[in-house]
C-alpha cells in the first residue's frame, strides 16, 4: 500500500492542510468544557449575566470556527482522495495494457476488473477517511485527557485508566467479531451457491426428482448462516454496554474524587462539570477510531492487492530498433518451436517446424486442445515460444519492436468480440486513419457489407459485447476489422464457426482473391474450411501429426483421414 | 399526484407484508419494544442523577458526602441495569431479524422448487439470486434494524424533551425552537448527498462498463495496438468519475460538521438559558441541572441524523422487500391431481397427438404436431436453431404443459400421471452439462441416492467415465466445485451420461452437444450414448451425423412444425427440406 501513496503526489497541500484543519476543529471541541466551567464558576457564582452572555457567544463562535475548519478539511480530504483514485486508476490500466497474455491469463480478467473497480474505490475511501479522521480521533481522545489534566491533574488520573481499558474493550470485541463476520460471509456464500445451483440446474433437479433433498440441503445451510449471524450478533452487541459501563465507572470515580477535592477547596464545582464533560467526549471518538481502523485495514488490504498487480513486471521485451528483414526468407517460419504455458507443465506445443512463403495459405486442423490456437498465438507474440524460433520475414519475432510486429498481423480471434461504439470505430481499431472507402472494401471482403448496411451504415451503434448483433454478424465484422489493416499476415482462428454454409463458402472464395502478398493462416475444426490450403498442418496433442496438401494427407496421415471421413463422409458428401 | 398515491399504496401493502412476517415473531417484537423503552428511559435518567450528584458538591467545605454516596449508588444500579438491558435488546433484535430473514429465504427457495419452469425461464438467474441474497439482506438491515433504530431514536427525542420540560420548561422551549433547524439541516444534506451519490454511481457504472471492455477484451486491444487510444477514452471517463466522486464525498462529509454546528448553537442556547435561570432563580435551578441539560443536548441531535439516515435506507429496503415478495407471490405449479396415476413398468410407447404450444400466447409456436415412437425406437430430431427442438424436450418432461392436444406415455395422458413418476421414466442428458457441487459419487447417485458402489462403478465403466474418475485426486470422492469447472466438457458429459445409466430409465431424452470436443473423448461419448439407447425409447436432438444415420425415425422441424419424417435414406431421396438441411449443416 505504501508505494501507492505516490499517487497522492500533486495533492501534497491538500493532504497536509486537510488533517490540520481537522485538528483545528477538534481543538475547538476541547475548549467548550472550559468555557462551560467558566460560566459556572464565574458567571453563575458571581451572578454576572453580561459575562454569561459573552461566554455563550464564545461557544457559538467556537462552533462556527469548527464548522468552517471542518468544511475546509473535508474539501481538501475529498480532493486529495479522488485525485489519488483518479491517478491510480489511470496508472493501473496503463500497466495492465503492458502485461503479456500469459500474465493476463495468470491474473485473470475477473480479478483485474475487481482491482480496477471495487478495490480501487475502497482504497480511495480509505485515503479519504484517513485524511479526515486519523488525526482527529486520537487528538480528541488524548486532547480530552490533556485538558482534564490542566483542569485537575489529580482527578484526571482516572483518564489514564479509563482510556486504555476502553481501547482494550473496543479492540477485543472487534477482534473477536471480525473473523466471525468473515465466517458469516462464507456461510452466506454457501446459501448463495445453493440458490444459484438450483436455478441453473432446475431441469436436472426436477428430472431426477431431487426437489425435497435440495430443500433440506438449503435449509441446513440457511440455518447454519442464521446460527453464525446470531453468534456474531451476541458478541458485537457487547460493544455498547461494555463501553458505557467503563465510561460511567470513570464518571463515578470522578464525582467521588472531585467531591473530596472540592471539599478541600482544591477544585470548583465548574471544574467537576468540565471533567465530567471531557469523560463524555472520549467515548464517541474512541468508537469512531476503532471503526476507522477497520476501514483503513480493509483499504490497505485492497491497496496491497492493487500494488501486487502493479508489481507484476511486464514480461515482454521490445527492442527499439526495427530489424533488417530478408525479402527472400519465408514470410512465416517455425523452427523446432516448443510452448509450455506453465514452467514444468505439459507442453502445449512440441517440436513444431514449418514454413510458408509470402502469399501462401496455411490450414491448421485438429481436435479441441490440439494446440491450434496456441500455434498462431506465437506469431504476434501473444505468447512466447519456450523453445525454438518463430520467424517472420527471416527475423525472429523477438527482435521486432512489439508494435511493429503486431502492425504486420491481422488477427481474427475465436471469440468474436466487439467494443461498444460505432461500426466505424470498431473497424478502425487497428488503423485509426483508414478512410471510409477502405472500411467498405474490408466489409465487402468479409461478406459483411449487408451487416453494416442493415444496421444503418458505418456510424451505426454497436452495444456492449455486440449484443445487438448475431454471432455470425459479429464474426464477419471481426474479419473485416482485421482486413482493414491490410496486414502482411492474416490469422483466422476458427473464425467461420458461426457462419452459415453459403456465407462461409463466399468468404472462402473472397479470401482466395486476396492480394498475393498476404500470407494467411486458417485455424479450423472443419476439414472443408482448410482442404484447399497450400499446406495443411494436422495437430494432435501439440505435435504435428501430418503436413501437406489434402490429397497427400489423405494418403499419409491417419488423424487427418479420421477427421476428414467423419466430416466429409465420402459416400454421400456432395462434391463441390 | 396519482403517482404518489400509487407509490404510497404500494409502500403500504409492502409494509403490511413486512408486519405480517414480523407478526410471527410477535413475542420478540413486543419484548424488543419494551426493552428499547426501558433503555431509553434509563439512559436519560442517569444524567439527571449525575446532575443531582453534582449539586451535592457545591464548594469548599460544602459537600454532602452522604447524599453524594446515595446518588452514586443509584447511578451504579442504573448503569448496570441499563448495560444488561442493552445487551439483551441487541440479542433480541438480532434473533428477530435473522429468524425473519431465515424464514423469508426458506420461503423464496421453496418457491423455486415449486414454480413452473415458465416463471423460472423468464427470470435471469442473477436476478433471482440477488433477490434471495442481496435484497433479503438489504431488507433486514433497512427495515428490521431500521425499525428498531427508528423506534429508539423517536423515543429518545420525545423522552429527552419530556425530561427537559419537567426539569425546566423554559430551557426545553429553547431546545424545541431549534429542533426544526436540526431537522432541516439533516434533511437538506440527506437529499443532496443522495443526489450526489446517484451521480457518482452513474459515473461508476459508466467506468465499470469501459473497464469491462478494456480488460475483458485486453487481448484484442493489444493485438490491434489500441492501448493508447483506449487509455485516452478511459481518462475522459475517469475524470468524470473523479469530479462526481469529489462532489459526493464532499457533500456527504458535510452532514456531520453541520449537525455539530447546530448542536453547538443549541448547546450555547441551553448554557445561556441555564446559567441565566440559575442566576434568576437564585440557585433554585442548580448547576447540576445545567450539567444534565448540557449532557442531553450532546445526545439530542444524534437521533435526528440517525432517523434521516434510517428513513432513506428504509425506502430502499421497501423496494427490496417488494422484490422479494413479488418472487414469493409467484403462482406455484398446479399440483398433481389427487387421482393422478403413478407410472410404473413403463414400456416406452410415446405418442404426441396434434399438440400446440406457445411460450407467449397468442403467438403460436408449436402447431399441429403429431409423432409416435414405438417401444425401443430411436427418434432423431433435427432442424435449424429455434425450430422447437428444445421445446419438445420441455413438453415431454412436462416442464411445460401443452396448450392443445395431448402427449401419451403407454396410453396415459401425461397430465393425468404424477410429475415425479413421469420424470423418473425418462433419463435426460442435456447439452448444458449441469453438475451439482458435491463429490463425483454424489453426482452419479443423483437419481438413485441408495445405489450400491458396485452398481455405480459398473455404470461409470459402461460410460467410459471410470478411468478418468479414477485419475481424479480423490477418485469418486473428489469434490466438484463450481459445477464441475475443473473437468473438461467431455468429462462432464460422460458423468451426465453415467448418472442416467445408473438410473436405468425406460425412456431417454438426449440433447447432443453442438460444440465439438476432442476426437478421442467424442468417440467415448458417442459409444456411451449408443449403449444408453439400447432397448430404450429415445428422443435425441441430434447434431452428429452418426446419430442421425442410426435413428429409426428422423423428424425434421422448422418453425415449430414437423416438415418431414422418415429414415435418413428416405428423406435424402426425397431431396426436400431435410436434404438441404443435411447438406448445409452436416456436410461441407
Amino acid at each position: 500500500m505504501r508505494k501507492l501513496l505516490v499517487y497522492l503526489r500533486g495533492y501534497g497541500k491538500e493532504s497536509i492542510l486537510g488533517p490540520l484543519f481537522k485538528l483545528l476543529e477538534a481543538l475547538q471541541e476541547l475548549l467548550v468544557p472550559l468555557v462551560v466551567a467558566a460560566i459556572i464558576d464565574i458567571g453563575i457564582a458571581q451572578r454576572d449575566t453580561g459575562y454569561i452572555l459573552r461566554m455563550c457567544l464564545v461557544l457559538i463562535a467556537l462552533g462556527a470556527v469548527g464548522l468552517a475548519s471542518a468544511i475546509t478539511a473535508q474539501y481538501f480530504a475529498a480532493k486529495a482522495a479522488t485525485g489519488f483514485g483518479k491517478g491510480l486508476r489511470h496508472a493501473l490500466l496503463a500497466h495492465i495494457q503492458r502485461l503479456s497474455f500469459a500474465q493476463l491469463d495468470a491474473l485473470g480478467t475477473g480479478t483485474l476488473i475487481t482491482r480496477m473497480t471495487s478495490d480501487l474505490n475502497q482504497a480511495q475511501a480509505g485515503v479519504n477517511m484517513t485524511l479526515r479522521l486519523l488525526l482527529r480521533s486520537p487528538f480528541i481522545v488524548f486532547g480530552a485527557m490533556a485538558m482534564a489534566f490542566t483542569v485537575d491533574a489529580d482527578s484526571a488520573m482516572v483518564f489514564t485508566v479509563v482510556i486504555p481499558a476502553l481501547s482494550v474493550a473496543v479492540f477485543v470485541i472487534m477482534l473477536l467479531s471480525l473473523p466471525l463476520y468473515r465466517k458469516v460471509q462464507a456461510k452466506l456464500d454457501t446459501v448463495l451457491q445453493s440458490t444459484r445451483e438450483n436455478l441453473t440446474g432446475v431441469r436436472v433437479i426436477r428430472a431426477f426428482g431431487m426437489e425435497a433433498g435440495e430443500q433440506a440441503a438449503f435449509d441446513a445451510r440457511n440455518d447454519g448462516l442464521m446460527a453464525m449471524q446470531k453468534l456474531v450478533g451476541r458478541i458485537s452487541a457487547l460493544m455498547n454496554p461494555v463501553t458505557s459501563l467503563l465510561i460511567n465507572a470513570g464518571i463515578l470515580w470522578l464525582l467521588w474524587r472531585g467531591a473530596i477535592r472540592v471539599e478541600a477547596g482544591l477544585l470548583t464545582q465548574g471544574a467537576v462539570v468540565a471533567l465530567y464533560n471531557y469523560m463524555g467526549q472520549i467515548l464517541v471518538e474512541l468508537i469512531k477510531l476503532a471503526n476507522l481502523i477497520i476501514t483503513i485495514t480493509r483499504a490497505v488490504a485492497c491497496g496491497n492487492r492493487i500494488q501486487a498487480v502493479l508489481e507484476v513486471a511486464p514480461a515482454l521485451t521490445s527492442p527499439a530498433q526495427p530489424p533488417a528483414e530478408d525479402a527472400a526468407a519465408p514470410a512465416v517460419a517455425f523452427e523446432a518451436v516448443n510452448l509450455a504455458y506453465h514452467t514444468g507443465g505439459d507442453a502445449a506445443l512440441a517440436d513444431i517446424t514449418f514454413a510458408a512463403m509470402r502469399g501462401q495459405t496455411v490450414g491448421i486442423i485438429g481436435g479441441t486442445g490440439a494446440g491450434k490456437t496456441s500455434l498462431v498465438s506465437l506469431l504476434p507474440r501473444f505468447y512466447e515460444a519456450t523453445g525454438g524460433r518463430v520467424m517472420v520475414n527471416g527475423v525472429n519475432v523477438k527482435d521486432y519492436p512489439l508494435a511493429a510486429l503486431r502492425a504486420k498481423i491481422g488477427v481474427v480471434p475465436q471469440q468474436a468480440a466487439l467494443f461498444s461504439g460505432t461500426i466505424a470505430e470498431n473497424l478502425r481499431l487497428g488503423k485509426p486513419d483508414a478512410t471510409d472507402a477502405e472500411l467498405w472494401e474490408a466489409l465487402a471482403l468479409a461478406q459483411a457489407t449487408e451487416v453494416a448496411q442493415g444496421k444503418g451504415g458505418l456510424s451505426a451503434t454497436i452495444e456492449q459485447n455486440g449484443r445487438n448483433l448475431s454471432g455470425g454478424q459479429r464474426q464477419r465484422l471481426t474479419i473485416a476489422r482485421a482486413l482493414v489493416r491490410k496486414p502482411e499476415i492474416l490469422i483466422l482462428d476458427d473464425s467461420a464457426s458461426a457462419l452459415d454454409y453459403a456465407t462461409d463458402a463466399a468468404l472462402r472464395r473472397a479470401l482466395g482473391q486476396l492480394p498475393q502478398t498476404m500470407t494467411v493462416l486458417i485455424v479450423s475444426q472443419r476439414a472443408a474450411s482448410i482442404q484447399f490450403a497450400d499446406t495443411i498442418l494436422v495437430l494432435d496433442d501439440g505435435r504435428i501429426a501430418g503436413m501437406g496438401t489434402s490429397e497427400q494427407l489423405l494418403e499419409t496421415c491417419e488423424v487427418y483421414r479420421e477427421i476428414y471421413t467423419s466430416q466429409l463422409a465420402k459416400e454421400d458428401a456432395p462434391h463441390g | 399526484m396519482a403517482d404518489t398515491t400509487k407509490t404510497s399504496g404500494f409502500m403500504r401493502r409492502t409494509l403490511q407484508r413486512v408486519l405480517l412476517a414480523a407478526g410471527r415473531q410477535r413475542g420478540l417484537l413486543g419484548l424488543s419494544l419494551s426493552l428499547a423503552s426501558a433503555t431509553v428511559a434509563l439512559t436519560l435518567y442517569v444524567p439527571v442523577v449525575i446532575g443531582q450528584a453534582i449539586d451535592r458538591i457545591i464548594g469548599k467545605g460544602n459537600v454532602d458526602f452522604e447524599g453524594l454516596a446515595q446518588k452514586l449508588l443509584i447511578i451504579t444500579v442504573c448503569v448496570l441495569l441499563n448495560s444488561a438491558l442493552q445487551w439483551v435488546l441487541s440479542v433480541v433484535n438480532n434473533r428477530m431479524t435473522y429468524q425473519i430473514v431465515r424464514d423469508i429465504r426458506r420461503q423464496a427457495f421453496a418457491r423455486i422448487q415449486r414454480m413452473p419452469l415458465k416463471t423460472l425461464d423468464a427470470h435471469p438467474t442473477g436476478d433471482v439470486v440477488s433477490r434471495v441474497i442481496a435484497d433479503v439482506d438489504q431488507f433486514a438491515d433497512g427495515l428490521l434494524m431500521g425499525f428498531t433504530q427508528l423506534f429508539t431514536g423517536a423515543t429518545t427525542i420525545l423522552a429527552t424533551l419530556a425530561f427537559m420540560v419537567v426539569l425546566r420548561w423554559q430551557i426545553a422551549l429553547v431546545v424545541l425552537c431549534v429542533t426544526p433547524l436540526s431537522l432541516f439541516v439533516a434533511r437538506f444534506f440527506a437529499t443532496r448527498t443522495f443526489r450526489m451519490f446517484r451521480e457518482q454511481s452513474a459515473a461508476r457504472g459508466e467506468q465499470t462498463a469501459l473497464v469491462d471492455e478494456a480488460i475483458g477484451l485486453q487481448k484484442v486491444v493489444q493485438a490491434f495496438g489500441y492501448e493508447g487510444r483506449m487509455l485516452k477514452r478511459f481518462d475522459a471517463v475517469n475524470q468524470r468519475l473523479a469530479d462526481a466522486s469529489l462532489r459526493a464525498t464532499f457533500y456527504s462529509s458535510l452532514t456531520f460538521p453541520s449537525t455539530r454546528f447546530v448542536n453547538a448553537v443549541v448547546y450555547a442556547g441551553v448554557a445561556l438559558g441555564g446559567a441565566l435561570s440559575a442566576v434568576a432563580t437564585g440557585g433554585l435551578f442548580t448547576v447540576g441541572q445545567l450539567a444534565t441539560f448540557l449532557s442531553y443536548v450532546t445526545q439530542y441531535t444524534r437521533p435526528f441524523s440517525e432517523i434521516t439516515g434510517v428513513l432513506t435506507e428504509m425506502q430502499n429496503a421497501i423496494a427490496c422487500a417488494a422484490r422479494i415478495f413479488e418472487w414469493i407471490d409467484q403462482p406455484e405449479e398446479t399440483p398433481d391431481a389427487p387421482d393422478a396415476t403413478t407410472l410404473a413398468h413403463v414400456r416406452g410407447e410415446v405418442a404426441l397427438q396434434d399438440i400446440a404450444f406457445s411460450y407467449a400466447p397468442p403467438k403460436p409456436f408449436i402447431r399441429n404436431l403429431s409423432l409416435t415412437a414405438a417401444q425401443g425406437q430411436r427418434v432423431a430430431i433435427v432442424g435449424p436453431t429455434g425450430c422447437g427442438k428444445t421445446t419438445l424436450i420441455n413438453l415431454l418432461m412436462r416442464f411445460y404443459d401443452v396448450d392443445a392436444g395431448a402427449i401419451l406415455v403407454d396410453g396415459h395422458d401425461i397430465r393425468t400421471v404424477t410429475r415425479g413418476s413421469l420424470r423418473a421414466s425418462f433419463g435426460m442428458v442435456l447439452q448444458d452439462t449441469w453438475l451439482k457441487s458435491g463429490t463425483v459419487r454424489e453426482n452419479l447417485r443423483m437419481g438413485r441416492p441408495h445405489a450400491t458402489d458396485e452398481a455405480l462403478i459398473a455404470a461409470a465403466k459402461a460410460c467410459h467415465a471410470h478411468s478418468f474418475i479414477k485419475r481424479l485426486p480423490q477418485g469418486y470422492d473428489t469434490p466438484l466445485e463450481g459445477e464441475g469447472a475443473s473437468l473438461s466438457q467431455g468429462q462432464r458429459q460422460l458423468l451426465c451420461i453415467a448418472r442416467v445409466m445408473l438410473l436405468d430409465p425406460p425412456m431417454l431424452i438426449l440433447d447432443e452437444a453442438t460444440s465439438s470436443i476432442d476426437t478421442r473423448t467424442e468417440v467415448k461419448v458417442q459409444d456411451a450414448f449408443a449403449k444408453l439407447m439400447q432397448g430404450r425409447t429415445s428422443f435425441v436432438v441430434a447434431h452428429r451425423l452418426s446419430t442421425i444415420r442410426n435413428a429409426d425415425v428422423i423428424v425434421a422441424m422448422r418453425d415449430g412444425m414437423i416438415v418431414e419424417q422418415g429414415s435418413h435414406a428416405q428423406l435424402l431421396a426425397r431431396n426436400g427440406f431435410y436434404a438441404k438441411l443435411y447438406n448445409s449443416q452436416f456436410a461441407p
